[in-house]
């Protein structure tokens, strides 16, 4: 079924959209009640069964809050910055295949994708690496010597875990040969799990990315940008309502997209096994299914992490970087150019 | 071409989530009646903010920008090698040796300058 691509667009963006936003509450709820769980606390329980309508009474309050400007900020930009990183996040969803099937002539084929891109890859590195700009507007402009200093350390930090991230992600395009993930997923499906096809290098890259993914995201252990006891709230400290309340929706979506990316660029996305043979609409929602499963793993994961975690440093996450992950990251790519030219893999 | 245009499209729709917010807003917030003189001060942990905050700042991010630039575009050329790697022979990776292997001496060089050291 092929439909004019602009009705495409919309009939797929639509979905995926209202879909990632449900997750994005979804998992500002989740998270309360985690982490109540592991400190032996109940947690938010008033809205709704087990509160779970918490996150909508959340954003009814946001919105009602005073819209506050503080005294000497750059008017335009602190008004704008709320603006992108929510924008940043979801786009990289477009380029996502969320499940597929097995066609008529043997091959993995995308279902549920609102663009397959051929350089989807380049295209969600590109993006992600325009997240520091907002965050820097908004420490800029708020006039607030604590914003500026998270501002600081966010740039820094986000421009060197692009470049373990890229070196991530050089792994499986080396291997599957390919800067469409949509084709990476197909290519997983045929000869095997990145993790599993290229065997101890293939979950390091994993590995890497995560780490990365984790820093790009302001995740502890790398949420300088945050940092509650040192920076008070970093670069959202002078937003008020629902300002700041978009740049943590960011935080949550980033996290889970993130997730979905590392699925499927590690983990074969949608692909799971018994699958072929099957009605195809049986297919695309075992499929869909799958990889929501191993997102939520992933995601569960990330907040397992920070809740049971500390922070780094601002100079230890530095070194961190540069010393070893940007290092193991060019031996990483090594090995896999060798190990494809060998024809190993 | 055709792929950008779905693409396009869900950009324009994912635009329409700050823009609700931005409107929702300026509808339903308060503003405030009777503000104190601190309302719009910055917040600095309840002391008084004093000057502005603009200030300087460690040169220390001016070299992670630098070194970052340097890695930032070798991940430019290292794509289209790694997309046609397979089926090619030795050659390419002796050309990427050698060409990484001159970003790493360069790499090697900022660590021992201590370029990413906080002191």
């Amino acid at each position: 079924m092929t439909l004019n691509p602009w009705l495409h667009g919309l009939v797929y963006g639509l979905p995926v959209l209202l879909g990632v936003m449900g997750v994005g509450a979804l998992a500002s709820w989740w998270e309360r009640k985690f982490s109540a769980r592991m400190q032996n606390r109940i947690g938010v329980d008033v809205f709704g069964p087990f509160g779970v309508l918490q996150p909508f009474a959340d954003a009814l309050k946001m919105l009602q809050k005073e819209d506050l400007v503080p005294r000497g900020a750059d008017k335009t930009m602190f008004f704008i910055a709320p603006a992108f990183p929510v924008v940043l996040c979801v786009v990289l969803l477009g380029v996502v295949p969320f499940a597929g099937y097995w066609d008529d002539t043997g091959t993995w084929a995308p279902a549920i994708l609102i663009s397959n891109l051929d350089i989807g890859i380049l295209w969600v590195l590109s993006v992600s690496g325009l997240m520091v700009f907002p965050l820097w507007m908004a420490g800029w402009a708020s006039n607030n010597k604590y914003a500026l200093l998270a501002a600081m350390r966010t740039v820094a930090q986000g421009v060197s875990y692009e470049i373990p991230m890229v070196l991530a992600a050089l792994v499986p395009v080396i291997v599957a040969g390919d800067l469409s993930i949509a084709r990476m997923v197909a290519w997983q499906a045929t000869h095997g799990w990145m993790v599993f096809s290229l065997p101890v290098v293939g979950f390091l890259a994993f590995v890497l990315f995560y780490l990365a993914s984790l820093a790009e995201a302001n995740r502890i252990p790398f949420d300088i940008p945050e940092a509650e006891s040192e920076l008070v709230a970093g670069v959202i400290v002078e937003y008020t309502g629902i300002k700041s309340g978009l740049f943590i929706l960011t935080e949550y979506l980033h996290t889970f997209i993130a997730s979905a990316l590392a699925t499927a660029m590690f983990f074969g996305g949608g692909h799971m096994p018994f699958l072929a043979g099957l009605p195809a609409i049986a297919q695309i929602v075992l499929s869909a299914t799958a990889m929501l499963v191993k997102t939520s793993m992933l995601f569960v994961s990330i907040y397992w992490i920070r809740w049971s975690w500390y922070r780094f440093r601002s100079d230890q996450l530095m070194e961190l970087c540069w010393y070893y992950l940007v290092p193991g990251g060019l031996v990483l790519v090594a090995c896999t150019a060798v190990s494809v030219s060998l024809g190993w893999v | 071409m055709e792929a950008w245009i779905p693409l396009l499209v869900f950009v324009a729709l994912t635009c329409a989530v700050p823009a609700s917010m931005f409107l929702g807003a300026a509808l339903f917030g308060v503003r405030g009646k009777k503000n104190t003189p601190g309302t719009y001060d910055a917040y600095e942990c309840g002391e008084e903010p004093d000057g502005a905050a603009w200030i300087r700042f460690h040169p220390r991010y001016y070299i992670v920008a630098l070194v970052f630039v340097a890695f930032d575009v070798e991940a430019a050329f290292l794509f289209p090698w790694a997309l046609n790697l397979r089926n090619m022979g030795w050659l390419p990776l002796v050309d990427m040796a050698v060409f990484l292997g001159i970003l790493v001496i360069g790499w090697a060089y900022a660590v021992r300058k201590g370029a990413v050291k906080w002191q």
